[in-house]
């Protein structure tokens, strides 16, 4: 074993994924060598996910201000201003490393540390969400790891208490090798009771609080900041344990101390554990820290410097206050049977020096550590994607239409999500408003009682389109999180990402981050969502293969009222259907061209935001005429799939459903092509009338296609010609159980 | 009226039930800690919450039922106290032994989240007199060790005596005679596995016909 105070080398930087460039650097501007302590430290803080060394240039084109930002990137998690003197304050982030290693813990811990982001922010967490992409059904682990992760999300959020209220899960072989798991917290927090993650104050305490520091997850990030191998899955140890019932505890802890005024500033111990967090508070307040290892409350004996530095043992806090308040802070978390102990002072001087044993063992400039210099990848685009693009149009035209459905129906990602979804308490907190998983979840803010405030969240990304054009890939995944929120009547205020790609020194992959990046700033800067926080997960590969770029977005939306909300889902037998939005639909990137060519193909045709822009406010307004209770965002699979789910979804039994294509229309592209805006309403027939003027007053095509019935079949008629037709309770069955098969 | 609600480590319905009885009923509300004994008789009902109490470490309600606060609600409910237990409030119930039977793991071993539609199968208590033998409730369930057990013959006498409250139309998690409610032989504790709480003043607000029948119970009693 390394001693900490040992002088590193060369050779050892190398081992510890710290490039001979960025080792140089740290030499020159220590005049030394760092000792091993010290370059644990830079090898966790100079990688990817530390760094963002990669990502950060570029994310610096996302528009992060506007009139309800009360704090933008940067911190623990984003907050924007939902009115009463409240904010919400919400972060995405991604566990996917740990999640292919681990499942069960992966995924669990991945909840647990959005968790802290967010109650770290003084905001007490209201819901989460989840974003899963999976490998396909040939991959033998994938039963495996689907099970784990969804047990992992559910016993860490039931047991803490916060409802998984919507998620969005993906199957596709490239994620065979590298499944990603992004979590998604959102919490409530009174304006002047924000807290951020600045150490100020000279002579201020620095005071350790929750569990006991371990070896687990000593590395995790830089771990998270390399390609997989298929031996990596030998590396169990990196992955951290989490512990719901000491999270619990933290959190309300965390919020009585704060509510009790006896937090300065506070940061959870996430990625890189004591060693970000007192850097990048240090950094942020430009001071200096002092720090006694042999204080931290360990679960093992003889730690090292570098294990306690780097370990990720979780439902840990670092948290600054006065020296005359410490006692008081000590009493609440001991009140909920927690460890919390001074092991630092605030000092000037920009230096975090820590002793053990009374040997000091880190010396180190703060902005040396915590801003570490960027990289500057090259990118170009792949030389294979304009052969992706090409399609056979006229081989779809002229295959069967009853082939092409049951391609689309067959797809493992059109199911019903409850197997996955009741696994997840998505009730408690007493605020969620009907259907959850579903194009977007609704929770009332009870905290809010001088008026109607409720709050709407979803979560999406569509990888296929991101890999045929990654920039209106970004777009569309922003346009599309905006649909489903608008669906429900909700006014989008703004975004979280969880960037999803491979590695990065791969110009092609850094072509995708670059591209993607673009398209989300056009989407958010015209839809007016700016983005308040967010996560970049690079290195997403195994064995070489890059999974596709997965721009994951989440989306917060404001409702400002009482009135009813639709559903995407029939509520009567006697209704009439329309499609707001282009009736046809371009078919390139469309989950029918990727099944029937067995390869994902068509150029994808670019979004008009200025139309999505008009669908959205469209939307919002016909929840206020009360004229309709459901709406469906078209999206993967078209029409097809958008008119089956609100079929199999329905409330009334039997349900019957006909379609009719206008004739001349083409029946592929109404059918299954795939667009942005497109949505399907179904309304009283005898308010079509005042439906159809409300379209046509923001400029949108309005098109009658259909109407329920009670006669328990599903048909398609193009004019009076019976295109296709098959049993509603049949196609349900197989729709509602597709899944069941990862949890049997 | 006054009720209390108690809080273990790990509850985490709490809040939830505090929310029901002030903002919903409009009682007088107040919050006991788990380590604190006290004298409960100024209440009218006392809540065992839902949640993870000392996170269903051991077995699930059996460290609870251990606590402090726990022997003054045995105290409170041998003197006739309405005591009122939600999912893992009823888990501890039994462990405390207020309630015959046990909960155990889910059929399905799975954790299981919806509305589920509960038939009254009893009426001659303080917590459904308001509602009708045969009458249904959807109210939501979350748990995945919500299995009611019960040997036989205890199980006909509790029949014999009016105990079983509530029971599953449609049965989700392997109960044993699809039992979801029972009370104590005095009928002044009860324990349910889904949440009235949840749907009080939200979704099926079908949770109220439980709170009417302990408000009008109540009211008779002065």
């Amino acid at each position: 074993m390394i001693k900490d105070t040992t002088v590193s080398t060369p050779e050892l930087a190398k081992q510890l994924g710290v490039s001979a460039q960025e080792y140089d650097f740290i030499c020159n501007k220590l005049e030394r060598r760092p000792n091993y302590a010290e370059l644990g430290i830079f090898s966790a803080m100079y990688s990817e996910h530390c760094s963002y060394k990669s990502s950060k240039p570029h994310l610096r084109k996302f528009p992060t201000s506007g009139k309800r930002v009360l704090q933008g990137p940067g911190e623990n998690a984003g907050i924007l201003d939902i009115g009463e003197g409240w904010g919400v304050a919400f972060k995405m982030e991604s566990h996917n490393h740990p999640s292919f290693i681990e499942p069960y813990q992966g995924a669990a811990t991945g909840v647990g540390g959005i968790l802290r982001d967010v109650f770290t922010m003084g905001a007490r967490p209201i819901a989460s969400m989840n974003s899963l992409c999976f490998g396909d059904e040939t991959q033998p682990r994938t039963p495996a790891i689907v099970k784990g992760v969804v047990k992992g999300i559910g016993d860490y959020g039931n047991c803490v208490g916060v409802p998984t209220v919507a998620g969005q899960t993906f199957f596709h072989p490239c994620y065979n090798g590298n499944p990603l798991v992004n979590a998604f917290t959102a919490g409530i927090v009174k304006h002047e009771k924000i807290f951020r993650a600045s150490a100020s104050g000279i002579g201020n305490v620095l005071v350790y609080a929750g569990a006991k520091t371990g070896r687990d997850g000593v590395h995790g990030a830089t771990m998270a900041s390399q390609e997989f191998s298929t031996e990596k899955e030998l590396e169990r140890p990196t992955v951290q344990v989490g512990d719901p019932f000491t999270e619990k505890l933290l959190l309300e802890a965390t919020l009585e101390a704060m509510n009790s005024g006896l937090v300065l500033a506070i940061q959870d111990m996430g990625a890189a554990g004591i060693t970000s967090s007192s850097f990048e508070m240090a950094d942020r307040a430009g001071t200096g820290l002092e720090m006694v290892l042999d204080k931290i409350p360990v679960r093992e004996r003889n730690l090292t410097a570098y294990e306690l530095l780097l370990s990720e043992s979780q439902e840990r806090m670092l948290i600054v206050t006065s020296p005359d308040r410490v006692e008081a802070l000590v009493a609440v978390f001991e009140k909920w049977d927690l460890h919390a102990v001074a092991v630092g002072t605030i000092t000037d001087g920009k230096r975090v020096r820590m002793t053990l044993h009374g040997e000091q063992v880190v010396d180190l400039p703060v902005d040396l550590v915590a801003d570490p210099p960027m990289a500057d990848r090259p990118f170009c685009p792949p030389a294979d994607l304009k052969q992706a693009w090409f399609m056979d149009r006229n081989k779809l035209h002229i295959a069967p239409l009853e082939s092409k459905i049951q391609a689309v129906l067959l797809d493992l990602n059109f199911a019903d999500p409850r197997p996955l979804a009741e696994q997840y308490d998505s009730m408690v907190g007493n605020r969620t408003q009907g259907e959850t998983f579903d194009d977007a979840a609704v929770l009332r803010i009870r905290e809010i009682e001088s008026k109607a405030v409720r709050l709407a969240f979803t979560v999406d990304c569509n990888p296929r389109l991101c890999k045929l054009a990654p920039r209106e890939g970004g777009r569309r995944s922003v346009a599309e999180a905006a649909m489903n929120l608008a669906v429900r009547g909700a006014e989008p205020i703004g975004i979280t990402d969880c960037l999803n790609f491979g590695n990065p020194e791969n110009p092609e992959v850094m072509w995708q981050l670059v591209e993607a990046v673009e398209g989300i700033t056009e989407a958010c800067t015209a839809l007016h969502t700016p983005v308040v926080s967010g996560n970049v997960s690079l290195y997403n590969d195994t064995d070489g293969k890059a999974i596709y770029p997965t721009p994951m977005i989440g989306m917060v939306g404001l409702i400002e009222d009482a009135l009813p909300l639709p559903f995407s889902r029939f509520y009567s037998t006697e209704l009439e259907l329309a499609l707001v939005g282009p009736l046809e639909a371009a078919l390139g990137g469309s989950v029918l061209a990727s099944r029937w060519f067995k390869r994902d193909c068509g150029q994808p045709v670019d979004t008009d935001l200025n139309i999505v822009n008009r669908a959205i406010k469209f939307c919002r307004d016909l929840r206020k005429t009360r004229l309709t209770y459901a709406a469906h965002d078209i999206s993967d699979g078209g029409l097809l799939s958008a008119s089956l789910e609100m079929a199999f979804r329905a409330n009334v039994e039997p349900i019957g459903l006909k379609l009719v294509i206008p004739a001349g229309k083409d029946v592929d592209e109404v059918l299954f092509g795939e667009a942005l805006p497109r949505v399907l309403i179904a309304y009283d027939p005898g308010n079509r009338g005042e439906i159809e003027n409300l379209a046509s007053r923001h400029a949108l095509p309005f098109a009658v296609v259909g109407n329920t019935n009670d006669g328990g079949t599903i048909q398609f008629h193009q004019g009076s010609a019976l295109l296709w037709q098959g049993d509603t309770a049949e196609l349900k069955a197989r729709w509602a159980s597709k899944w069941e098969v990862f949890f049997n | 009226m006054k009720a209390a609600v108690i809080t273990f480590p790990g509850s985490n319905c709490d809040d939830d039930a505090v929310f029901t009885l002030q903002h919903t009923l409009e009682l007088n509300v107040d919050r006991l800690w788990h380590k604190e004994a006290k004298d409960l008789g100024e209440y009218n009902l006392v809540v065992v919450p839902g949640g993870f109490s000392y996170g269903d470490y051991l077995r699930c309600g059996a460290v609870a039922s251990h606590s402090p606060i726990m022997g003054s609600v045995k105290q409170y409910a041998a003197h006739g106290g309405l005591t009122l237990g939600i999912c893992n409030g009823f888990q501890v119930l039994c462990e405390s032994g207020l309630l015959p039977g046990a909960l155990i793991r889910n059929l399905t071993t799975n954790f299981i989240c919806r509305d589920v539609t509960l038939r009254v199968t009893a009426n001659n208590n303080p917590w459904t007199n308001q509602l009708k033998i045969g009458d249904e409730l959807t109210l939501p369930i979350a748990h995945s060790e919500g299995r009611y057990i019960i040997e036989e013959p205890a199980y006909a006498e509790m029949k014999e005596k009016e105990q079983i409250v509530l029971s599953y139309v449609s049965n989700p998690n392997g109960s044993l005679f699809d039992i979801s409610g029972v009370c104590n032989e005095a009928k002044n504790v009860f324990g349910l596995m889904p949440h009235p709480e949840r749907s009080s003043d939200l979704r099926t607000r079908h949770g109220m016909g439980i709170w009417q029948s302990f408000l009008n119970w109540s009211a008779k009693q002065k």
